[in-house]
């Protein structure tokens, strides 16, 4: 069963570390792979710590490890890199930038 | 033999720190102190060792990488070169010289990070300040939708929170911390009072606050998802401190209303000046994408999405931008410089800078250097070359190398591709 949440991307310090060490390592495709979310949400939706999740926009779909992190209900972030650019649209409203932070998406157990 | 570098600048983010001390071991550096967690592996992960550029994948000479690199910009009808803020100003004022050269079009990382920030400046203007005068005054230090404590990890201790300066001889105990934020980051955990903002609530938040400064009570019982009653107070203590600013980052450019959102919170920081001294500071990512706005403001008149077709330059943010040049598909061939938009740029435009040739300039092999026609590894400004890179304060910061330069400068690479062109 799937539930929308906002997803926020945005840096870490294990991506950050982890470009440093090339993007073609285990250590960035680590740091970039992976879905914080509220304790709550998942004892909700009966995800456990480490299991995989199924994000969905129109614009792409993820598979990515769970980690509890301190989130608002509701909310999941992923680190600022090529997963979560799956799921980003190319709209700019105009400006050049696009919606990196703020996105509906749907999250359900993989 | 070991030798020891003092006072070598880390290029990784904004803040420029220029305290960096390293030792150098058989022309590699061996050990580093006091850099922070992001800016180590710019020392202790770059291998200076000399490498042969790539063309299609396959090792080439220079003089050979450098022709077929003017063959694919002086065939494409609209070429884009992208990147510019990893780099040092030096070779961005070449990269702008090509892309005039060329007709093409020039975008940095600014319009995916602060370009709203930029639109947001041209609409009404930025009370601005050195890093220095913050630290030195600022009692009241409101960060909004930023995380220092993630992405400018040494922010706390050189310039703001923890930083003793001449009226805050205290440091820490002398300031007063807030964090607006739409989750509870390691910033907000370190603040003296967190608000929580509603997702794509900033603007609401802001204009709540502008109306409170001037007396006005807004309709509604809360704004953002905050009680007014909090914004009431925060109101009064804006207005009676001595020295505020405002630190703001993605949290208010990559959100909905971008730079709507930070128009209104300049507006705020200058109406505040009525009452007491208060700035406002972009938090800046790349360690030079502060340059490449000043560089490419002084060449052209504008600081990111420029197409010189026309033969002068045009500003166009959602015209000429890189994402959205590329969803249209209106490039057709990509120079990067110390960029990696393969990993960064929505999933759509990505894949269309795989579609077309590209040429990539950069210490780093990364993941679009992975798919370009012609790869240059160039030496690394700050390590194992000179140059000047912009603080996110828009100060110049004259970087020394701590190892000598072997490899090619971005600099030195663009030049010779100015001339190939030329020639073709």
């Amino acid at each position: 069963m799937s539930e929308n949440f906002i997803l926020v991307t945005g840096r870490t310090v294990k991506q950050a570390s982890g470009l440093h060490k090339g993007k073609g390592t285990d250590a960035y495709r680590r740091a970039v792979t992976v879905v914080e979310m509220n304790p709550e949400d998942m004892a909700r939706m009966g995800i456990a710590e480490g299991q995989a999740v199924r994000l969905r926009t129109p614009d792409g779909q993820v598979e990515a490890p769970v980690r509890a992190g301190a989130l608002p209900p509701k909310m999941v972030f992923i680190p600022m890199g090529p997963v979560a650019n799956e799921l980003v649209g190319p709209g700019t409203d105009g400006t050049g930038m696009p919606s990196f932070k703020g996105l509906t998406v749907e999250v359900e157990p993989a | 033999m070991k030798t020891v570098v003092e006072n070598v600048t880390c290029t990784f983010c904004g803040c420029l720190c220029d305290d960096i001390i390293v030792e150098v071991e058989d022309d590699r550096i061996s050990r580093v102190r006091r850099a922070c967690a992001n800016g180590r592996g710019v020392f202790l992960d770059y291998d200076p060792t000399p490498r042969k550029p790539a063309v299609a994948g396959r090792e080439a000479e220079w003089e050979d990488a450098v022709a077929e690199a003017a063959k694919v910009l002086v065939r494409a009808d609209s070429p884009l070169i992208y990147g510019l803020s990893s780099s040092a100003c030096e070779a961005q004022r070449k990269a702008i010289a090509l892309a005039d050269l060329l007709g093409a079009i020039v975008d940095t990382t600014s319009s995916v990070c602060h370009g709203p920030t930029g639109l947001a400046m041209q609409a009404v203007g930025e009370p601005a300040a050195s890093l220095g005068e913050i630290r030195n005054r600022a009692d009241l230090l409101i960060f909004w939708g930023c995380n220092p404590a993630a992405a400018h990890l040494r922010h706390f201790e050189r310039y703001s929170i923890n930083a003793p300066g001449t009226l805050v001889p205290n440091g820490r105990r002398d300031r007063t911390m807030i964090v607006f934020d739409v989750r509870p980051t390691a910033t907000a955990k370190a603040a003296d009072e967190f608000f929580q903002v509603l997702p794509d609530g900033d603007f609401e938040v802001l204009a709540a606050l502008r109306a409170l400064v001037h007396g006005k009570e807004p309709e509604s019982d809360s704004a953002g998802g905050i009680p007014l009653g909090r914004l009431r107070d925060l109101t009064e203590r804006m207005k009676t401190c001595r020295y505020g600013v405002f630190f703001m980052g993605m949290g208010l450019t990559m959100s909905r209303a971008r730079d709507i959102n930070v128009r209104e919170l300049f507006s705020l920081t200058a109406e505040l000046n009525e009452f007491t001294r208060f700035t406002v500071m972009p938090m800046r990512g790349h360690g030079n994408v502060a340059g490449a706005d000043q560089v490419l403001t002084w060449q052209s008149g504008y600081p990111f999405a420029v197409s010189f077709a026309r033969g002068y330059p045009q500003f166009g943010p959602g015209e000429f931008s890189a994402v959205d040049v590329l969803v249209r598909e209106e490039v057709d061939a990509a120079l990067i410089l110390a960029s990696d938009p393969v990993a960064h740029f929505p999933h759509a435009a990505a894949m269309q800078l795989k579609r077309i040739p590209t040429i990539v300039i950069d210490p780093m092999m990364n993941l679009t250097a992975e798919t370009a026609r012609v790869y240059f590894p160039t030496c690394c400004y700050g390590v194992d070359a000179e140059g000047v890179s912009y603080r996110m304060d828009n100060v110049p910061i004259w970087l020394r190398g701590a190892l000598p330069t072997v490899r090619p400068t971005d600099e030195s690479i663009l030049d010779s591709i100015i001339e190939a062109v030329k020639r073709c």
